[in-house]
């Protein structure tokens, strides 16, 4: 249902800077709200939940609902200290689980 | 009902163009009061302060399947001047709840932005949690024009 996890984290950056990241799956999110041509509601398939991690310590996460557009699109900052990767990772409602990583060289 | 030819056609081309964004009208849209309750429960049983908190949006959105959004909290992200969360609502949308973002110390800034759908004209809200347990909300209302019928 999901593919291609696109993520863009700049390659490096200066220690304590403030960094911007954006992120964007492939996906239909389906709402819960539309009718298939049967007339039957089409049932919610969408990521729910998103998280962004680095060395292993949480950034940031989103809880996501019906209302999020098809092919999720986040944009957020973190703070980088030191060298490492960044893992992202997004829940289907379905239970299937994508990720993406991604390094990053502080100096 | 009473009305005429032109008002007939105007209703249900609005219905066929409605039903084909992806979020027609089936069951009840959420209200002012859903959003409402929903701000003071997250507040803990009062309403959010205005301030602090700007929720960047279209004030017209062409296509309400991917209307992008960002939000942002002044705040210094350090000890004791933290926010833990922003929370979106849609007060016209079949279910107010639309994101939460959760923000960490990593997180440098409490900025983040998305795109999302948006039945019809309303409010967008974002409320902010601190991590003091305060809050504090913006709102702007965004135009959908559906097709070229307005709206």
């Amino acid at each position: 249902m999901a593919s291609k996890p696109r993520v863009k984290v700049p390659k490096t950056a200066a220690a304590g800077e403030v960094i911007t990241i954006k992120t964007l799956i492939s996906h239909n999110m389906e709402s819960g709200q539309r009718k298939g041509k049967d007339g039957n509601l089409i049932p919610r398939q969408i990521i729910n939940k998103f998280t962004a991690e680095f060395n292993g310590q949480q950034v940031f996460s989103a809880d996501m609902h019906g209302a999020i557009s098809a092919n999720p699109y986040m944009e957020f900052t973190a703070k980088v200290d030191e060298s490492g990767t960044f893992k992202f990772t997004w829940v289907d409602d379905d239970g299937s689980v994508y990720e993406a990583d991604s390094e990053i060289a502080v100096s | 009902m009473n009305m005429n030819r032109r008002q007939a056609m105007a209703m249900s081309a609005g219905a066929v163009i409605f039903a084909s964004t992806g979020l027609s009208s089936t069951g009840a849209l959420a209200s002012a009061e859903d959003v409402d309750k929903a701000m003071m429960e997250l507040a803990g049983g009062k309403m959010p302060e205005a301030g602090k908190v700007s929720l960047t949006a279209p004030e017209i959105a062409e296509n309400g399947n991917t209307v992008p959004i960002s939000v942002e909290v002044d705040s210094a992200m350090a000890d004791g001047d933290m926010v833990e969360s922003i929370t979106i609502y849609a007060d016209g949308n079949p279910n107010p709840d639309v994101v939460t973002f959760n923000f960490s110390a990593l997180s440098g800034t409490a900025m983040a932005a998305t795109r999302m759908r948006l039945a019809k004209t309303q409010n967008v809200v974002a409320v902010a949690k601190m991590a003091d347990g305060s809050t504090y909300m913006d709102k702007k209302e965004v135009k959908v024009t559906i097709g070229g019928c307005g709206g």
